[in-house]
C-alpha cells in the first residue's frame, strides 16, 4: 500500500494538522518509507489470533459512581490561551 | 575489583545510597548537598543541555524545609533530602512541563503527577526537569524543541532517547537519580548509550497519572541511576497501585532492596538467538558475549532461546505507538492549554495551525502514521494486524520463561551514534530500539546496565528482561554483577 498526496491531505484533515501545500509531497514520501517497513507484517499468519490491546490482558477497573473530583475550573483556566467568565474562547462558530 | 568508596570525598560523587546514609547519620545537611549538585549543574549543563528547567530556588527552599523536618525527626524516609530530576513530561505543580515541545512551551502544570507526589512526600529534592525527545518520540534526543542533548562520554554523540537528558545527567553526575519513561526503549536505550543503570518496570507497576501520554498501552515510568541498588531505592518509592491510573497494577509491591544480595547461583539465563543475528554491531556483540561469560563465572546457566516473532516488533510498534499517540495528542487543540496560533480565522484554522506550529516534525509524522493506520479502510490491515502480531510476540516470551528465569542480550544494536547521523532516515533511527521494543510490546520489565565499552570508548549496555513483576529479581542480578565489576562507577573524563 502506498499513500498518495491526496490521501496525505485527507489524513492531515482528520488529524487537524495544517500541512502547507508545498510540504505534501515530502510527507507522502516520508510516510511511504515508514509504511513500507510495515508491509513485512503481511507475511505473518494471524488467523484466529486474538488482538492484544493491553499487554497484561487486564480489563477496565470500575469504581463507584460518585463524585471524586472537586471543581478546580479557575486553577485550570489560568493556563488557557483565552477565557472569559469561566468559558474558553474560540473564533465564532455560528454565524 | 576494588571499590573506590574510600577515595570519594566530594558530595556529588556519592551514590543515592551513600547520600541517604550520610543524611540519616547527619554527616551533611540537605542544603549542603543541594548546593553541591546545583553548582555541578551550573558548571556542566551548558556542555550537555540535559536540563530544560533548573529549579535552583525551589530546590533550596525545599532543602531548608527538609533539613528542619529531619532535625525534628518528622522525616526519616530513605530518600529524604536526596536530590533528583524528572523527565519534563511528569507534571509538576507550578513548574513548566514542556514535554520537549513548543506545543507546551507555556504549560505550567496545575497539578503533580503521581510519582512527583510520592517523591515529594518522601522528601526528595527536585533539582530540575530533564530534556527529552518531543512527546517522548525519538531515540537520540535530537527531536527536542529545546535543542539536542550531548552524550557525556563524547559530546559529538547523541545520549539516546527519549529520556536522553536524564541519562546524560546521571552519567555526568549532575543528579544522583532521575525518573524517565519508556514506551519502546526510552529508559533502556539511553541508559545503554550513557553507561548508566535504568529499569522499565512491568506495564502498570508505576502509575501513569500526570505523565503526559504518548502510547497508553506501552508507557511506563522508571528510575535511572548509577547502580541497580540506587534504582531499587527509587523504585520502592514510585511503584504501587494508584486508583487514578485505570491500568495501574494491583499486585503487592515488596521491598526491592531486600533481595539485592541474594545468590544468583544456578540462575537460568536465556539468550534470544534473534538478538545476536544480523543488525548487531560486532563490537557490541563482543562486549555482550564477554559479559555473558562473566555471569557464567558467577554461577549462572546460559541457554539459547527462540523468540521467533521478535523481528516483527519494530513494524508492530510503529503502528501501535503512533496510533495511540494520534489519539492522545488530539487533546492539544490550542483552546484549553498550550500553544495557540495568532489570529485564527475560524475554529478549524485554530486547530490546524496551532497543531502545525506547535508540534515538531517527528511528532507530526507519527500523528499522520497513526491517523492513517486507524482510518476507515486501513484499520484491519494495520492496527488490528499489529495487535495480533503483538500477541504472538508476547506468547514467545511466555514460552521462553517456561525454560529460563531471565533473558539477556544487548540493550541496543550499536553504541551511541553521532549527532545528525540518522536524522534524515526515520527507519534507520527506529531500528535503534530493535531489542527493547519486544519487551515493551509484551509489557514485561526490562533494564539496561553498563557491561563495558566499545573500541571508541562508548558504553555498552546489557539488557536484562524479567518475567512479569520480577523487578526485585532483576535488580538483584544486576546488583550482584555490580558488586564484582566497576563499569557502572566509571565517570566520563570531562566530568570526573
Amino acid at each position: 500500500m502506498s499513500i498518495s498526496v491526496d490521501e496525505v491531505k485527507k489524513v492531515a484533515g482528520l488529524a487537524r494538522l495544517g500541512i502547507p501545500e508545498e510540504r505534501l509531497d515530502e510527507y507522502s514520501t516520508k510516510l511511504n518509507s515508514i509504511l513500507g517497513m510495515m508491509e513485512q507484517l503481511s507475511a505473518i499468519d494471524t488467523k484466529g489470533v486474538e488482538p492484544l490491546s493491553n499487554p497484561l490482558d487486564s480489563v477496565q477497573r470500575l469504581r463507584e459512581d460518585v463524585v471524586t473530583e472537586t471543581n478546580q475550573r479557575d486553577k485550570y483556566q489560568t493556563i488557557a490561551p483565552e477565557v472569559e467568565e469561566g468559558l474558553y474562547l474560540v473564533p465564532k462558530v455560528i454565524e | 575489583m576494588s571499590h573506590p568508596h574510600s577515595q570519594i570525598t566530594s558530595l556529588t560523587q556519592l551514590s543515592l545510597k551513600d547520600l541517604s546514609d550520610g543524611l540519616q547519620a547527619g554527616r551533611f545537611s540537605v542544603m549542603e548537598i543541594t548546593d553541591a549538585w546545583l553548582a555541578r549543574i551550573e558548571k556542566f549543563n551548558p556542555l550537555l543541555n540535559s536540563f530544560i528547567t533548573v529549579l535552583a530556588d525551589g530546590a533550596r527552599t525545599q532543602a531548608q524545609q527538609i533539613d528542619n523536618q529531619i532535625r525534628k525527626g518528622e522525616l526519616t524516609h530513605t530518600l529524604a533530602g536526596v536530590p533528583y530530576a524528572l523527565k519534563d513530561l511528569f507534571c509538576t505543580d507550578g513548574v513548566l512541563t514542556s514535554c520537549g515541545s513548543k506545543m507546551l512551551h507555556n504549560f505550567v502544570a496545575p497539578y503533580d503527577a503521581h510519582v512527583t507526589t510520592k517523591l515529594k512526600q518522601a522528601g526528595a529534592v527536585l533539582l530540575g526537569k530533564n530534556n527529552m525527545d518531543e512527546f517522548a518520540m525519538g531515540s537520540s534526543n535530537e527531536n527536542s524543541a529545546y535543542g539536542v542533548v550531548r552524550n557525556p562520554w563524547n559530546t559529538e554523540y547523541v545520549p539516546g532517547g527519549s529520556s536522553g537528558g536524564g541519562a546524560a545527567a546521571v552519567a555526568a553526575r549532575l543528579a544522583p537519580f532521575v525518573l524517565g519513561t519508556d514506551t519502546g526503549g526510552s529508559i533502556r536505550q539511553p541508559a545503554s548509550f550513557c553507561g548508566i543503570t535504568g529499569i522499565k518496570p512491568t506495564y502498570g507497576r508505576v502509575s501513569r497519572f500526570g505523565m503526559i501520554a504518548f502510547a497508553s498501552s506501552l508507557d511506563q515510568a522508571g528510575p535511572m541511576a548509577v547502580s541497580a541498588e540506587d534504582c531499587a531505592i527509587a523504585l520502592n518509592v514510585i511503584a504501587g497501585f494508584d486508583e487514578r491510573d485505570s491500568t495501574s497494577a494491583q499486585e503487592p509491591v515488596g521491598d526491592y532492596t531486600a533481595s539485592l544480595n541474594n545468590s544468583i547461583e544456578g540462575l537460568k539465563i536465556g539468550l534470544p538467538k534473534q538478538f545476536f543475528a544480523a543488525g548487531l554491531d560486532p563490537d557490541v556483540a563482543t562486549v555482550i558475549e564477554r559479559g555473558v561469560k562473566e555471569f557464567e563465572a558467577l554461577g549462572a546457566i546460559i541457554k539459547e532461546i527462540d523468540l521467533p516473532n521478535s523481528h516483527m516488533a519494530v513494524p508492530v510498534y510503529y503502528i501501535i505507538a503512533p496510533a495511540e499517540a494520534s489519539s492522545n495528542l488530539s487533546r492539544f487543540d490550542g483552546v484549553r492549554f498550550g500553544h495557540r496560533c495568532d489570529n485564527p480565522k475560524d475554529l478549524r484554522d485554530l486547530y490546524e495551525r496551532s497543531r502545525w506550529e506547535g508540534f515538531g516534525e517527528e511528532v507530526k509524522r507519527r500523528i499522520m502514521v497513526g491517523t492513517y493506520a486507524l482510518s476507515a479502510g486501513y484499520y484491519d490491515a494495520y492496527y488490528l494486524k499489529a495487535q495480533q502480531v503483538r500477541r504472538l510476540i508476547k506468547q514467545d516470551f511466555v514460552e521462553a520463561f517456561k525454560q529460563v528465569d531471565v533473558i539477556m542480550g544487548p540493550a541496543a544494536p550499536t553504541t551511541a551514534f553521532k549527532i545528525g547521523e540518522k536524522v534524515d532516515d526515520q527507519v534507520a533511527m527506529y531500528l535503534a530500539d530493535l531489542y527493547t521494543i519486544p519487551t515493551s510490546l509484551a509489557g514485561l520489565p526490562g533494564m539496561s546496565f553498563p557491561i563495558g565499552f566499545d573500541e571508541h570508548q562508548l558504553p555498552v549496555g546489557m539488557q536484562l528482561i524479567g518475567n512479569y513483576f520480577q523487578e526485585a529479581r532483576m535488580l538483584n542480578i544486576a546488583h550482584r554483577y555490580q558488586q564484582t565489576t566497576d563499569w557502572h562507577l566509571r565517570v566520563p573524563a570531562k566530568f570526573a
